[in-house]
């Protein structure tokens, strides 16, 4: 049993794979690609997020929004078993990522490098620009120079960087501005050709045109991998997310589709005082 | 219409006392420096000529110059850095990169520390049991400087860990995320990042190891040797022992042999130490972040 699915989906229209307009539509039909389960993490004894349970399907485009504090970040890096790099962290429950517990894969490397993350401070790498892009095709084992600049000007371009970084792509890339930086962070994140992208509040660091650009990447992006997109900014769930989660105190309120939770559809009256600015 | 109270006039006036006197406290302590270099200048200034440098001393040492105990030094120096270098930076990188935060860590680092404030004639004790008698390599260049490699030791891991702490942890997470190892993640970014201050410290160990004398007096050093040695298994003289040889064991050294021997080994100290501050200075200029 899959919770919030939207109506369309639950009636079965959507079992299979089915495109409108060439964009592609979340295989609800088909096993999740991930699976949470009784999920339960904890700092140094203190819970940050309780008993979750979701799933979240290939090609949906995921929101997770919430106040400060309320386990959303925790949640991200657990995805990506970064949990392990925090002592005081403890994970409970099980995760699984096509069908595969994460904490069975014995190669955690090899599960990160199929996981793009981008955060909410943006990271250039004290590396050049085309480096910074490079990087992960190199870990793949690219070596080609023809093949990594096609990388690096696909996802740069992706990221709607490319246009201001053309012409100085042996630049560092921890010397561009703010902005600048975290595009080339979701360049970054790109270039490992993820099946997976958790956005964690991405467009902080970015102007509101920027951020409208990349949203629209997003969008197209869905055809090819999953997002798991966590935000601040309730219109941004609104104008990206196919299903959104409610995460308030380390506990997940509600999760819906997300017309159905804007339009008032909630479980939890919370929920809306939330989405509608009632409480923060 | 501001007026000074009684309290405001008595905090000024304190303030200015004690600034008064932090800035005399830090001027005592460079009197000695200045009295030191000065002094070395004026008395040992006299002494030091080509000749000086690049000969042999004469006469039961009171004449003639220092070329074998610069030489000896060098050697010196030069095997310690090999033993104490990758040692020390390997094992900067481990309790840095790899190590997690549990018993066996805390313990290391509390070794490290202890290691440092071990004083130096204990070290020379604890050379002459283990490389001279245990390993039986004999009194020899290798000995000493394997003495002054374990005392150094903590120099090279302190400062090599406070370089890659350095490096902002943000960085090692970025890699990591994209999936790459701790070792892919040390050599792209890490290390490329931090060699320069690693480099830092190995100068500052040069100009420490080139002064030390209790560790190499029982394990290599001689006060005397009549050729240059020829490998690590010889004998040698050394800057800081012979100083310490003709001022205090031998009579009849003319006074400027002495300061000169001691205004040569400052003047290597010293240089070493420019040399570092200025390849600091010259790197803070590329910083990358």
């Amino acid at each position: 049993m899959v919770d919030g699915l939207p109506a369309s989906a639950t009636a079965g229209v959507l079992a299979a794979a089915t495109t409108a307009g060439g964009v592609a539509s979340p295989l609800y039909g088909e096993p999740p690609i991930i699976e949470v389960r009784d999920l339960t993490i904890s700092y140094d004894g203190q819970p940050a997020l309780r008993d979750i349970s979701l799933d979240i399907f290939r090609h949906e485009i995921f929101g997770i929004i919430g106040p400060a504090n309320s386990g959303k970040t925790s949640f991200l890096r657990t995805l990506n078993r970064m949990d392990g790099f925090n002592p005081g962290m403890d994970v409970r429950g099980s995760i699984r990522l096509n069908g595969k517990d994460i904490n069975d894969w014995r190669n955690v490397y090899a599960l990160r490098s199929r996981i793009g993350v981008v955060f909410p401070l943006p990271v250039g790498l004290p590396l050049t620009v085309y480096d910074n892009v490079a990087f992960s095709p190199r870990l793949r084992g690219i070596r080609r120079k023809a093949d990594l600049d096609e990388v690096v000007e696909r996802c740069l371009t992706r990221a709607a960087l490319w246009d201001e970084v053309k012409d100085r792509l042996d630049s560092l890339g921890s010397l561009l501005s703010g902005g600048q930086q975290q595009r080339l962070t979701i360049a970054r994140a790109l270039s490992q050709e993820p099946e997976l992208l958790l956005l964690d509040e991405f467009s902080i660091a970015v102007d509101p045109v920027t951020t409208m650009r990349i949203e629209d990447v997003l969008r197209e992006l869905r055809s090819e991998l999953t997002i798991v997109l966590v935000t601040n900014l309730v219109q941004q769930a609104r104008r990206l997310a196919d299903r959104t989660a409610f995460f308030l105190m380390g506990e997940m309120v509600d999760i819906g589709a997300t017309e159905d939770l804007f339009e008032g559809r909630v479980r939890d009256e919370r929920t809306t005082g939330y989405i509608e600015g009632r409480f923060g | 219409m501001f007026t000074a109270t009684t309290l405001n006039r008595r905090s000024y006036r304190t303030q200015n006392v004690a600034r008064a006197v932090f800035f005399l406290m830090t001027v005592t302590l460079v009197i000695p420096v200045l009295i030191i270099i000065g002094t070395l200048v004026v008395k040992g200034g006299p002494a030091i000529s080509w000749e000086f440098l690049f000969t042999e001393p004469r006469d039961g040492m009171t004449a003639g110059g220092i070329f074998p105990a610069l030489v000896g030094t060098v050697w010196l120096v030069a095997v310690a850095l090999l033993a104490s270098v990758p040692v020390g930076v390997a094992a900067a990188l481990y309790l840095s990169e790899y190590a997690p935060d549990n018993l066996l860590t805390r313990t290391i680092n509390l070794a490290i520390i202890n290691l440092a404030g071990v004083p130096s004639i204990v070290h020379a004790l604890f050379g002459v049991g283990a490389f001279v008698l245990f390993f039986n390599i004999g009194a020899s260049i290798l000995a000493a400087s394997l003495t002054l490699a374990v005392m150094t030791l903590p120099v090279v891991i302190v400062a090599t860990r406070e370089s890659l702490q350095a490096v902002p942890q943000a960085f090692r997470e970025a890699c990591w995320n994209m999936g790459a190892t701790r070792w892919q993640t040390i050599r792209k970014v890490v290390l490329p990042n931090s060699i320069s201050g690693i480099l830092t410290g190995v100068i500052l160990e040069v100009s420490r190891t080139s002064g030390e004398t209790a560790p190499i007096m029982f394990t290599g050093a001689a006060a005397f040797v009549a050729f240059l040695p020829a490998s690590v298994f010889d004998q040698t003289m050394a800057m800081s022992y012979h100083l310490y040889y003709i001022a205090t064991q031998q009579t009849g050294v003319p006074e400027e042999i002495p300061f000169g021997v001691a205004l040569v080994l400052i003047s290597i100290v010293l240089m070493m130490n420019a040399i570092s501050i200025a390849f600091r200075v010259y790197l803070r200029g590329l910083k990358k972040w």
